[in-house]
């Protein structure tokens, strides 16, 4: 990077030498893709490929701008959400965003999804100076407004919540011996990451480190392997499939540690049950969001009101699967930034206004935990809750934890 | 293989080098995101002419060119992240390095024919991507995360836009490979290649060293998808083991089936249409749906398979044997 920074600004500089001449004059409050009667919102996510399954938050999106025009839209206008499928593929990802800002005008990325895919248009989107807002990853780079101020996160990223993990291993539990199981992709390598850093000197309390590929068809050897390294406590960053499956793993081979598992596996439809509930009494997660599968939430007005939704505009559809919550409250939060935008709807403002956030209560987020950004702070959501599996659902405990990143 | 007629060739390179200087009287229309489609059809063409060396010419099928394509994309990146090595130059050695790959897995492919071989491939194709994440490799490789580059800058103040030069850069780079591609199959080890695709038997016993064509033009054919691995890390200036899934590889045979098996114009119609196709089909399912009003809710990969069957049954030998066909008829009429 360092090499490479003086051309990047001086890219920076020209494109907006560029763009600052090609803005119409006149109409002091609109960019492109925004105007009286509507705004062009653009979208990439894999709806084919192998990470199709998160297709449905794509679905979900479409949905959510749909019903939201049909109530009339935000201060008058109609959301253009245009949605394209990028199948996971970095170039391809390129291809569609360019399409989205340069054909289809549209004035600011929303929910773009992956780590690779949104790599390969950071510095291209940050050049054009088109908001990259709410992006649909958990990786820690995000959160950077000094080189990319453009860019901007929505979720608890990976890092932090590997730290917090630590933090409360060697808190909580006495001569630890970690063993730790990661999904060799780069969702594993943030936590393991973070998690490492957070043990600092500890760090050497791991004592095996073994890994899946994602395309793997079980992770039995993996967790043999563990309980032989004589780890009293298990790191698991694995995806649902994988979690479930080494849940059951170690309850059928007699293994009994403190079990930490990513908020990514919270899953009760997904992974509590399959992997069957007596296995899985005692495992300790961090939360951000309600868990739609979560008995405690049922009489909880948001989560009634996201069930009417549902069952209204998407009916059909699997109310149990985590990522239709997820895709709801990050909806919501786009909407809240443009509600604020007002008949400002320039590019600059919607980025200024995604940086004003104080203390905004998102609905199906977990009580307590508030989206605050300031110019300094790209960071939306940064608090987790730690719950404890019970009986048949998540049991919160202890308080709302904060990390700072940055 | 019929022989595109060179007047109209003239034409056509002249329209390449011409339109695109439109930019500026014509943004619109000549955009820079247009430019920078048709780069990746440049790009995909070459990969596709590569392929076509091998299984069109030499007749050894292969479902690996992605793995090629990916060590091309790397050598590049590596070269220009961690020896600051200028964009032009990671050319050559992407071709090198790919050719040293495809000739060193030409020699076990010897032994292997028709499906095996494709199954061998295929196992490359699955194994790259693995590879490049392995931790020995990672500081180089930067394992999963990729490494991020720099874009092509305009050389000699030349008044250009990235996107433009990008695409004269890819236009120069396909032109000379299809012109040696052209020249190798005009000559003596060209008539050598396809009588070894034709009666491999007959082909040895005239002298014809089997397995040293077999092997070079694995060699050949890798550094040519190399090379358009390596453009098109220019051109989306970051690589990632995710670009390079098997179904890159499936793509690339899509486009020689598709363009013509056995035809260097059908590489080119090849490259373009799976591009083009792969963009647009998702636009066509749309336009099914709200525009027509049909209620098919179709996905993007639905149509692009229904629109490949279709073309297979018209044009069985690909377009570029469809269109000599129907220019054939016109003419004997």
């Amino acid at each position: 990077m360092k090499t490479t920074r003086r051309s990047f600004v001086g890219g920076i500089s020209t494109a907006a030498l560029i763009s600052s001449s090609s803005v119409a004059f006149g109409q002091k409050k609109y960019d492109e893709g925004a105007s009286d009667t509507e705004i062009k919102i653009g979208h990439t996510c894999p709806y084919s490929g192998p990470a199709s399954a998160y297709g449905v938050i794509g679905k979900a999106h479409q949905a959510f701008f749909k019903a939201l025009n049909a109530a009339g839209g935000i201060n008058g206008r109609k959301i253009n959400f245009i949605t394209y499928d990028d199948g996971y593929s970095p170039p391809k990802t390129v291809e569609m965003v360019r399409k989205l800002v340069e054909e289809d005008r549209v004035l600011l990325l929303f929910q773009n999804l992956g780590t690779p895919c949104n790599t390969a248009i950071h510095k291209y989107v940050n050049q054009k100076k088109v908001p990259h807002l709410y992006i649909s990853t958990g990786a820690s780079k995000w959160g950077d407004p000094k080189h990319f101020p453009w860019t901007m996160g929505f979720q608890p990223d990976y890092n932090t919540e590997g730290q917090i993990y630590a933090k409360h291993i060697v808190a909580n539990v006495k001569d630890a011996k970690i063993g730790v199981l990661m999904q060799n992709d780069d969702f594993g390598k943030d936590y393991v990451d973070g998690f490492k850093k957070s043990l600092g000197k500890d760090a050497g309390r791991i004592v095996k480190h073994v890994t899946y590929e994602i395309t793997d068809p079980t992770v039995d050897s993996q967790i043999i392997q563990l309980k032989d390294s004589g780890a009293n406590v298990f790191f698991n960053v694995s995806t649902p499939k994988f979690a479930a499956q080494s849940i059951r793993k170690a309850a059928d081979i007699g293994w009994k540690p403190a079990h930490y598992m990513t908020n990514v596996s919270a899953s009760v439809a997904a992974v509590m049950k399959p992997a069957g509930f007596e296995n899985g009494q005692g495992i300790i997660t961090a939360a951000y969001l309600k868990d739609p599968t979560d008995k405690q939430w049922d009489d909880a007005p948001d989560m009634k009101a996201w069930r009417a939704w549902m069952a209204k505009n998407m009916p059909g559809e699997n109310t149990s699967d985590g990522n239709y919550v997820f895709a709801h409250a990050v909806a919501t939060m786009m909407v809240e930034t443009l509600k604020k935008c007002g008949d400002n709807l320039t590019r600059e403002n919607v980025m200024k206004q995604a940086a004003s956030f104080h203390g905004l209560q998102l609905p199906l987020v977990l009580p307590g935990i508030t989206v605050n950004t300031s110019s300094t702070d790209y960071y939306p959501l940064q608090a987790v809750q730690l719950s404890r599996f019970k009986g048949e659902s998540w049991d919160l405990f202890g308080e709302v934890m904060h990390a700072e990143s940055t | 293989m019929a022989a595109f007629p060179r007047k109209w060739l003239a034409v056509l390179i002249a329209l390449a080098v011409v339109i695109p200087l439109l930019h500026p009287v014509l943004p619109d229309l000549v955009s820079n995101y247009r430019l920078f489609l048709v780069s990746t059809m440049i790009i995909a063409s070459i990969a596709v002419l590569g392929l076509n060396l091998l299984t069109g010419f030499n007749g050894q099928i292969s479902l690996g060119h992605s793995a090629f394509y990916a060590v091309g994309a790397y050598t590049a990146a590596i070269l220009m992240d961690k020896l600051d090595c200028p964009y032009y130059l990671t050319l050559p050695a992407a071709a090198v390095m790919s050719f040293i790959v495809g000739y060193l897995f030409g020699l076990p492919a010897l032994r292997l024919e028709g499906h095996y071989l494709a199954l061998a491939t295929f196992a490359l194709a699955l194994a790259v991507p693995q590879i490049l994440k392995y931790k020995w490799l990672e500081d180089l490789t930067g394992g999963v995360q990729g490494i991020v580059l720099m874009k092509p800058e305009v050389p000699f103040g030349l008044p250009l836009t990235d996107d433009q030069w990008l695409y004269y850069y890819c236009l120069i780079v396909m032109l000379i490979l299809y012109w040696a591609a052209a020249n190798i199959l005009g000559s003596r080890s060209g008539r050598a290649m396809m009588a070894i695709r034709d009666y491999h038997i007959a082909a040895s016993t005239m002298g014809i060293n089997t397995s040293l064509y077999k092997t070079v033009t694995f060699g050949i054919s890798a550094a040519y998808t190399g090379i358009a691995g390596a453009l098109s890390a220019s051109a989306v200036a970051f690589v990632a083991p995710d670009s390079f899934s098997f179904f890159l590889s499936i793509k690339f045979l899509i486009g020689l089936v598709v363009g013509g098996v056995g035809s260097l114009t059908g590489s080119v119609i090849g490259g373009i249409f799976y591009v083009l196709v792969d963009n647009s089909a998702q636009a066509l399912s749309t336009f099914v749906k709200n525009d027509l009003g049909l209620q098919f809710d179709l996905s993007a990969y639905t149509v692009f398979g229904i629109l490949l069957i279709v073309l297979m049954y018209l044009m069985p030998m690909g377009i570029a044997g469809g269109l000599f066909a129907v220019i054939r008829r016109l003419r004997r009429s």
